[in-house]
């Protein structure tokens, strides 16, 4: 009898304790988690101190780059521009992309094609930045340069006032345009795949009533399922925006990587991303470089956690509501 | 002459028929041999239905589920069409002409043929909206043409009253049953010339249920009606005739107060006395 | 007239306006859905001229030398120089990857755990679940400065170490996401008849949740493995890139994402063709672990 209940008692206080080690465990984990991108927010601050008391708020709105020994000055200002002008026009070319995928996948294409369609779309994804780069720099580019170029865009530049965005002495092909294309494709998969989701929570039988008004497939997506929907596209768009900002490899390959602030569409400049990738790993320890590099960091790592967390605000207001 | 006036005679399981005038109209659709297939694999879900739609009355169809009633319902406005592998064979004849045709222009047809849904289907705007949104389809009207149409198809809805001041506000803070209506009216805006019904207020309170009721009734007067209804009092109380599904069959189609007190086969009996469904 | 008494029908010129109005309609509709099959194609065609560029420049150099020998100088201008491989490389992100997942993963299934079975709805377990889908989109770059400042500064240089870690560090948002949506399929009555046996909770979990929720934990491990193989931005700042195998974890190492960045970039057609069997190898290799996962799942669903 005794020996029963202390048997009970032991048994019931060794899984009490491992609950208690296991539960732990989790939440010592989950800990971790914030405590990584607290981490990662103040060593990118730390790093870049030293850039932001030498140059303080000049940093920002600074175009020079200049590591020579002795005249040093850093600034901010065309790596930032640069990262916001390619990631804004990836963003222009794929939206209307994502989105025409999105509404073939839900409404257009015959069941039996959804899946395998839907999974090499996804697939694009998965594919590694250097690929995108590689292919960017030896496929992209000379098609870039040849075909729209010195084709379309030399007819562009003409035009009077908006001429300018199409004119470019940058000859080489590699380009903001160049960066913002391969982006664009870099990002498609995460827009579309988010439009698909949404889109076909859209309940069936809403469709149907405005089909039954005598919609077509178009006037039923633009009136009934955008409206029905358009809290968490615009978030799935944000997601694309915070992947664009951040895009490294791909970018270095076929921006062309100068500092100059690109007046037109087919210059060379570079964004932060890859500059950071460029010349990190040969600046010295605890150099202005090194540390104007760690301040463009820090810069980065704002502007998409701010973007990041309102795409997923976004996205999850929907899941409550 | 009409036997209501004289013997209201209680039909099987208490049911009483109000409508039995007799259906007299012309018909509006006639279905000949339909039969319909969910997919290319799957066994027929309409087996050579035949019947007519009379104009300006209401057909109730009723069945246990899965009985075909609500797969008719989307044969008559080719709703099937949307999905791949759906197909019907045979016709729905509407002044003359197939509409199972693939000729069709399936959104005039849709506009002559409008459909309201077994839950509420506001759409995500403001009330004016939803009601414009069907008529801007098909008509280019001036502002004030808008306002009177919008006025009549609320008000036929039997909702105006509701929803005249706040009009510019979001359908969906209406009420389910003011919904339901709204839906109703959203569809008449259209000025279709038949309404589909697919169980309209299995969704809905007694008392919203009671109100489209009434408007199912005073909706007859200038539209063909037909109505899927799990609810025999409702077929009861709005049909003018009624058809019995089951499995994919019509068993039997009869003006509504023949159909509830002298039924000519064994398993509609069955079903209205409640002994299964 | 009074608008309830008041019936419209439909005069033959509205007809004919709406027959109109229809043809347009439809033309528009068939533009749109031209349009999106257009964007589908134009989709696909990436994918395909990715993999057709790769397979075209990637094939001739996939042989014996590129998966057993090290890096070697160009043969440029001289003939008899021996080809060089990308042993060291495939080494290094068999090495790293691995190791990031090891070190990853363990802590990835906690804190999916902490989400789906001990935080739900709690004020920490939103800021986790937040910061973790977060960390999951943040720029990868940004991770390897974060690993040069924590691991490479204090110990003096490079190293497999902090590569591995970096890569750790993007494994656990893969993980935490995968880990908590299938934990959350699981139903709670699986949960109370284990609990209901007298098991105590972390025996639930480890025993059975785990067990049940396998094919989509083991998905996410795969994803998270896919992923981080074909990183190069966190490597450049971390182990940075070694031409030789190497088994030291506290030396500089090599990866195949780096060494395709180093030998694209160089200039030498030699140098770029294994390059690009380099990128073929990387490619062929995520993508079959991709779709392989994405199976393993639907086999399970």
């Amino acid at each position: 009898m005794s020996a029963t209940t202390s048997d009970t008692v032991s048994r019931r206080s060794a899984g009490a304790t491992g609950d208690l080690v296991f539960a732990w465990l989790c939440k010592g984990a989950g800990l971790l988690v914030l405590l990584l991108l607290g981490g990662i927010i103040i060593t990118l601050f730390l790093g870049g101190l030293p850039a932001f008391r030498e140059f303080g708020l000049g940093f920002l709105f600074s175009t020079e780059w200049n590591p020579v020994e002795g005249r040093e000055r850093y600034g901010a200002a065309v790596a930032v521009s640069g990262t916001i002008f390619s990631s804004l026009l990836a963003i222009a070319f794929a939206v209307p992309l994502a989105f025409g995928i999105a509404f073939y996948l839900t409404e257009l294409a015959p069941q039996w094609l959804r899946r395998p369609v839907g999974i090499a779309i996804e697939l694009l994804a998965a594919v590694p930045s250097i690929i995108f780069g590689m292919w960017g720099l030896f496929v992209l580019v000379p098609f870039v340069q040849q075909k729209i170029q010195f084709t379309i865009g030399m007819e562009l530049a003409t035009i009077p006032l908006i001429g300018v965005i199409f004119d470019s002495n940058n000859y080489a092909g590699t380009s903001i345009f160049a960066a913002a294309l391969v982006i664009a494709i870099m990002i498609i998969p995460f827009i579309a795949a988010t439009m698909r989701d949404v889109f076909e929570q859209v309940p069936a039988v809403y469709k149907e009533s405005a089909y039954g008004l005598g919609a077509t497939r178009w006037e039923v997506v633009r009136n009934v399922v955008l409206p029905y929907t358009r809290v968490s596209v615009v978030g799935g768009i944000m997601l694309g925006l915070g992947r664009a900002l951040g895009e490294t490899m791909a970018v270095t390959f076929v921006i062309g990587n100068a500092n100059r602030m690109a007046g037109s569409i087919f210059d060379a400049t570079t964004t932060i991303a890859s500059v950071v990738a460029m010349e990190f790993p040969e600046s010295l320890a605890g150099s202005l470089k090194q540390s104007s590099l760690f301040a463009l960091g820090f810069i980065l790592f704002v502007i998409s956690f701010i973007v990041l967390a309102v795409s997923r605000w976004l996205l999850h207001s929907r899941m409550k509501g | 002459m009409s036997m209501t006036d004289t013997t209201p005679a209680s039909g099987f399981g208490g049911i009483q028929a109000r409508n039995d005038a007799g259906v007299t109209a012309e018909p509006r659709i006639s279905v000949r041999n339909l039969d319909f297939y969910y997919g290319p694999t799957l066994p027929k879900a309409l087996k050579g239905i035949n019947f007519d739609l009379p104009a300006r009355q209401v057909t109730g169809m009723i069945g246990p589920s899965g009985c075909g009633k609500s797969t008719l319902l989307r044969v008559l406005n080719r709703m099937y069409s949307l999905y791949n592998g759906q197909r019907a064979e045979g016709e729905v004849l509407m002044d003359g002409r197939n509409m199972l045709d693939p000729k069709i222009d399936l959104n005039e047809l849709r506009s002559r043929i409008g459909m309201v849904f077994q839950k509420p289907t506001p759409f995500p705007m403001t009330i004016w909206e939803n009601i414009a949104f069907g008529i801007r389809l098909h008509e280019k009207l001036s502002k004030a043409d808008m306002a009177v149409r919008i006025e009549w198809a609320l008000t036929r809805a039997a909702i105006w009253n509701e929803v005249k001041d706040r009009l510019h506000t979001s359908a969906m803070g209406l009420s389910g049953g003011q919904q339901q209506r709204l839906c109703i009216a959203r569809s008449i805006a259209v000025r279709p010339e038949v309404i589909l019904l697919d169980e309209p207020t299995s969704a809905l309170d007694p008392i919203s249920t009671l109100k489209i009721e009434e408007l199912i009734d005073e909706l007859k007067r200038d539209f063909t009606i037909a109505i899927v209804t799990h609810n025999m009092q409702q077929a009861a109380r709005c049909a003018d005739q009624v058809a019995f599904f089951y499995l994919g069959e019509l068993i039997e189609v009869a003006p509504a107060g023949q159909m509830f007190t002298a039924p000519k086969h064994q398993k509609t009996q069955e079903y209205i006395t409640g002994r299964f469904g | 007239m009074s608008t309830t008494t008041m019936t419209f029908t439909r005069t033959p010129a509205e007809e004919a306006t709406a027959r109109a109005m229809s043809r347009r309609r439809r033309v528009m509709d068939q533009i749109i859905r031209l349009f999106c099959i257009g964007a589908t194609l134009v989709g696909l065609f990436f994918l395909a001229s990715i993999l057709f560029t790769l397979l075209v420049k990637g094939l001739p150099r996939l042989d014996l030398i590129t998966f057993t020998r090290e890096f070697q100088p160009t043969t440029y201008g001289d003939d008899t120089a021996p080809l060089g491989g990308l042993l060291h490389a495939i080494l290094g992100t068999l090495v790293q990857s691995g190791m990031g997942v090891l070190i990853g993963v363990p802590i990835g299934i906690l804190v999916g755990t902490y989400l789906s079975e001990y935080a739900k709805g709690t004020a920490l377990g939103n800021a986790v679940r937040f910061v973790s889908d977060v960390l999951l989109s943040a720029p990868s770059v940004l991770v390897g400065l974060f690993v040069y400042q924590l691991v490479v500064l204090p110990t003096g240089g490079f190293s497999a170490i902090a590569g591995s870690i970096a890569l750790a560090i993007l494994v656990i948002p893969v993980v935490v996401r995968t880990t908590e949506d299938m934990l959350q399929l699981l139903p709670n009555t699986l949960r109370e008849a284990v609990i209901g046996l007298g098991a105590p909770k972390w025996k639930m979990i480890t025993l059975v949740a785990y067990r049940a929720a396998l094919s989509g934990i083991v998905t996410g491990v795969l994803l998270a493995f896919a992923r981080i193989a074909g990183e190069t931005a966190p490597l450049l700042l971390t182990s940075f890139g070694n031409n030789v195998v190497s088994w030291n974890l506290g030396n500089a190492m090599g990866s195949l994402p780096i060494a395709i960045y180093q030998q694209a970039n160089s200039g030498f057609p030699d140098l770029i063709a294994v390059a690009w069997t380099g990128a073929l190898i990387v490619t062929l290799g995520v993508l079959a672990i991709n779709i392989t996962a994405r199976l393993f799942l639907a086999r399970r669903k």
